[in-house]
């Protein structure tokens, strides 16, 4: 799991050109949005993709959005348990 | 009766390098944009993470709008800007995202700069301006039509002050020239001054 969340920070980082930020500067239970890395709904929807190329899930229900894209914790804990790739 | 405005500060980017007023600014010489403008970016000073995610045409829009409006007070500043390739830059790339059928991932990121008038709208927000503006498109730079355009925002009391000029990117071929008109100035804003701006 700890291998993913480190995966998971260097891909946002880069699909999400977080230019300013390293991986280490992410803590795994901060929040995406808002106070945290202070993502925008384009990075939703960039990060939406980004779990479909990568990982084969499709987020169709934002609300199911809102709650995986809370933190790199639950970020990868859904990865983890619906990854088809 | 009908008021004579000025050019109160103006600045070129291109492979050349950096101009404001005419003078060069030290700036990193790069064949790369990338590398130029990041370069560019941080002698500016200035923090803003989102500038890492624009596009080439923003970036370079945007990088020109700081160097002349970063200490202006006023908010009321009108922009009338144009180029001749659009945001085909980005289309390009927005393209390629979508021409795999197999790997059909469009990036919205990418997606949102598909409008040549977003670079507009980066400035306006950077800026805080809620005020008029325009992007043209056109072979060349229309002097005549900026001017008069520039001129009816400020005679119609629309801006007390106008950023106008050309912000063109297609495959890292780029050129940028931004002028502010207003009320006082060095120069005077009429359309030999504009066409030698844009030389």
């Amino acid at each position: 799991m700890e291998e993913l969340k480190s995966e998971l920070k260097a891909k946002i980082i880069e699909a999400l050109n977080l230019e300013e930020i390293a991986v280490e500067d992410i803590e795994n239970d901060a929040p995406l949005f808002g106070d945290g890395l202070g993502l925008d709904s384009i990075d939703a929807l960039e990060l939406t993709v980004l779990l479909d190329k990568d990982y084969g899930i499709k987020v169709t229900d934002p609300k199911v959005g809102k709650t995986i894209f809370q933190s790199i914790d639950t970020l990868a804990h859904y990865i983890s348990e619906n990854r088809t790739k | 009766m009908e008021r004579k405005y000025h050019i109160s500060k103006h600045c070129r980017i291109d492979h050349h390098g950096v101009l404001y007023n005419g003078r060069p600014l030290s700036a990193e010489i790069s064949t790369e944009f990338s590398i130029f403008s990041k370069a560019f970016y941080y002698s500016l000073g200035t923090t803003y993470p989102k500038f890492f995610k624009m596009d080439n045409l923003s970036k370079l829009a945007w990088l020109g709008a700081e160097l002349l409006l970063k200490e202006e007070l006023s908010k009321n500043i009108a922009i009338v800007l144009s180029n001749r390739s659009s945001s085909y830059d980005t289309d390009l790339k927005h393209i390629h995202t979508i021409s795999n059928t197999e790997q059909y991932y469009p990036s919205p990121a990418i997606f949102v700069y598909t409008l040549p008038n977003v670079c507009i709208g980066e400035i306006a927000i950077r800026h805080h301006l809620q005020t008029e503006n325009i992007f043209f498109v056109s072979e060349q730079f229309d002097s005549q039509l900026t001017v008069n355009y520039c001129n009816y925002l400020l005679n119609s009391n629309r801006a007390e002050k106008v950023l106008c000029g050309w912000v063109e990117y297609l495959e890292e071929n780029y050129k940028l020239v931004l002028y502010l008109v207003e009320k006082t100035g060095n120069l005077a804003h009429d359309l030999n001054v504009v066409r030698q701006l844009m030389l």
